[in-house]
């Protein structure tokens, strides 16, 4: 454990508490772009949906796991960006407009859903974010003439002036580019008064009124931020796919989303990305296995979504922290490794919480 | 004009009338101490000026303005910050964080400044820590500074919360039983710190208390309550020492005995 002597107000507010956390990431990022010249074109393409899924579930972290409130709808931003970038470009805007267009639009729609977050919460915003996610579902199907109903549409290819995004590892960089910024964003909104006042509705709203913290706006506020995210990752998606239909868009997507947040771990914007990855990755591994498996086992129809289940159950019970948890343990020990003991552990939780985003 | 000003007030819940026509005004720079048996409505009388509930009928004076019908954000705002009595603190976050948040009705930065953490948003960062950390000093919370609430002993959580309502600079400041659950050591510390806080910041005090010993130390004025209708107030000696007080708390009997 490391503990640092701080001399000024700036130390207090950097990003990287220490010049080895700054190395580590670049260190990261590095390595995330050298990935492509090691894996070949269909890990590639599963590592740009990581990247675009992370920055729909860092939205969908700062509104479930900061502030607290369930969305079962995200599904419905996540098509709100798609089909507005989709159509966007269709008409001839360039991307690099269209892209922040689409997370615009679906802030703004964010808005509307935050409204009724001011008198609802728990299960029942739950059911009015899932239904929120129907109407625009339905929506997707009905208008014909813009969305081409369930017959889908086209998405072209990006492209960025001269540059184009066809291949998978160019798409894989730009997808990668715009998960890093939403980081940073995240990470800014969260450390400045907006992202603590979201805290802060999270854990007592009376408390927070009494800071003069309006619930109307920040509640609203949140929704738009999380829905802008989420847009922008819908409008990638659809660019990546090349082609979207409403069903891409549908309540289980939604549903992705929020078991992603979970097992990565509520409340850090790590777990996100953990959470992302893993659920990507996690069909992978299973047909990875079945080669090792029983084969009455490795036969049985419906194994996946049975391990699926299984893994977000063992999380839950066993893991409330999710992903981030583990990763935090596993730090912790090798930290202070002779010493390492359970309980230590247990001990030095409450000063490690609180490094937690 | 008095400095806050309770006009009239009344407020009921199904049939209980829980205030019935409450009038008082807190002068700036007074710590004005409402005192009552349980269920007299002392809390209620705060969660009304907070705008929690909505008056019956009454105004709130506040430097001239009438707050009974203003948001509850709004209420801070203008400058009144509270404790509560079962203390409200963001559990999941730092002491700094929570006194951080006290700073929030000094912020200026907007969304978009924010995303990018401009410039002005580290100095305004820089300077809410200033500030915090004066609290922190003023209120011996160095040892905690970084830890989280959820794990604090429990008057120590008082005082954060404490801490937290100082942060925000208010001109008044609320307190629901700022003693209860308190050590004496602890205590002597509160007493100490509320009279400070009045003469050296200016800073005026509503307090609602059932410690007499407190309330007689540090009050300048008391308030009693019961049943919702004010029995008596004054200076702390007058109402301490009124009859129809003794009454309200040790009973008929108990008050003839006593007096």
């Amino acid at each position: 454990m490391r503990f640092l002597m701080k001399r000024n107000y700036n130390q207090d507010i950097q990003l990287f508490k220490y010049r080895s956390t700054f190395f580590w990431y670049l260190a990261l990022i590095i390595g995330c772009c050298l990935l492509p010249l090691v894996l070949d074109d269909y890990i590639t393409s599963q590592l740009s949906f990581i990247c675009m899924y992370s920055i729909a579930t860092v939205g969908l972290m700062l509104l479930t796991g900061y502030t607290g409130q369930i969305s079962m709808g995200h599904a419905a931003f996540f098509g709100i960006g798609a089909y507005t970038s989709a159509i966007l470009t269709s008409k001839g805007v360039p991307f690099l407009l269209a892209l922040p267009t689409a997370g615009l639009l679906a802030g703004f729609i964010g808005i509307f859903i935050g409204l009724p977050a001011l008198r609802l919460s728990g299960l029942y915003l739950a059911i009015a974010t899932m239904g929120f996610g129907f109407i625009v579902d339905e929506v997707l199907v009905r208008w014909e003439s813009l969305t081409n109903g369930n017959m889908g549409m086209m998405v072209d290819p990006v492209s960025i002036g001269p540059l184009t995004f066809e291949t998978e590892v160019q798409f894989y960089y730009l997808t990668l580019v715009v998960l890093v910024l939403t980081i940073l964003a995240a990470k800014n909104i969260l450390r400045s008064p907006t992202g603590r006042a979201m805290i802060a509705i999270r854990d007592s709203e009376v408390a927070a009124q009494a800071m003069g913290i309006s619930m109307a706006k920040y509640k609203t506020m949140a929704f738009a931020i999380s829905a802008f995210f989420t847009g922008v990752a819908g409008s990638l998606y659809g660019h990546k796919l090349t082609f979207i239909n409403p069903e891409s868009f549908t309540i289980l997507v939604s549903i992705e989303f929020l078991a992603m947040i979970i097992i990565g771990g509520l409340g850090s914007l790590h777990g996100a990305v953990y959470g992302a990855a893993f659920i990507i990755f996690l069909p992978q591994l299973i047909i990875m296995t079945k080669d090792y498996m029983p084969k009455y086992l490795a036969d049985q129809t419906g194994l996946e979504s049975a391990l699926y289940g299984l893994m977000i159950m063992l999380f839950i019970l066993f893991e409330p922290m999710g992903i981030y948890g583990i990763w935090r343990k596993k730090k912790f020990y090798f930290e202070m490794f002779p010493l390492y003991k359970k309980d230590t552990f247990k001990k030095e939780k409450k000063y490690f919480k609180a490094e937690r985003h | 004009m008095a400095f806050f000003e309770t006009h009239n007030i009344s407020i009921s819940f199904g049939g209980l009338r829980a205030l019935e026509r409450v009038s008082f005004e807190v002068n700036k720079g007074e710590v004005f101490s409402i005192i009552g048996p349980n269920g007299a409505g002392k809390t209620t009388i705060f969660n009304c000026i907070n705008r929690y509930y909505n008056l019956d009928e009454g105004a709130f004076i506040f430097k001239d303005k009438n707050i009974a019908k203003v948001s509850p954000h709004v209420v801070a705002d203008l400058g009144i910050s509270r404790t509560f009595q079962n203390i409200e603190l963001f559990k999941n976050a730092t002491v700094i964080d929570n006194l951080l948040l006290g700073r929030h009705r000094h912020r200026r930065s907007n969304l978009f400044m924010e995303a990018l953490f401009s410039p002005s948003v580290q100095r305004q960062e820089i300077e809410s820590r200033e500030k915090a950390e004066e609290v922190i000093d003023f209120l011996d919370l160095q040892a905690y500074r970084d830890q989280f609430v959820s794990g604090l002993p429990y008057g120590v959580q008082k005082t954060v919360e404490l801490g937290r309502a100082l942060a925000m600079e208010p001109e008044l400041l609320l307190l629901d039983e700022p003693s209860s659950g308190m050590n004496m050591e602890e205590m002597e510390d509160l007493s100490f710190w509320i009279t400070d806080i009045k003469e050296e910041l200016g800073i005026s005090f509503l307090l609602v208390e059932h410690n007499m010993r407190l309330v007689k130390e540090i009050s300048d004025r008391v308030l009693a309550l019961n049943f919702g209708v004010v029995i008596a107030q004054g200076t702390p000696n007058e109402v301490l020492g009124h009859p129809e007080v003794m009454k309200a708390y040790l009973g008929e009997e108990g008050a003839s005995t006593a007096g």
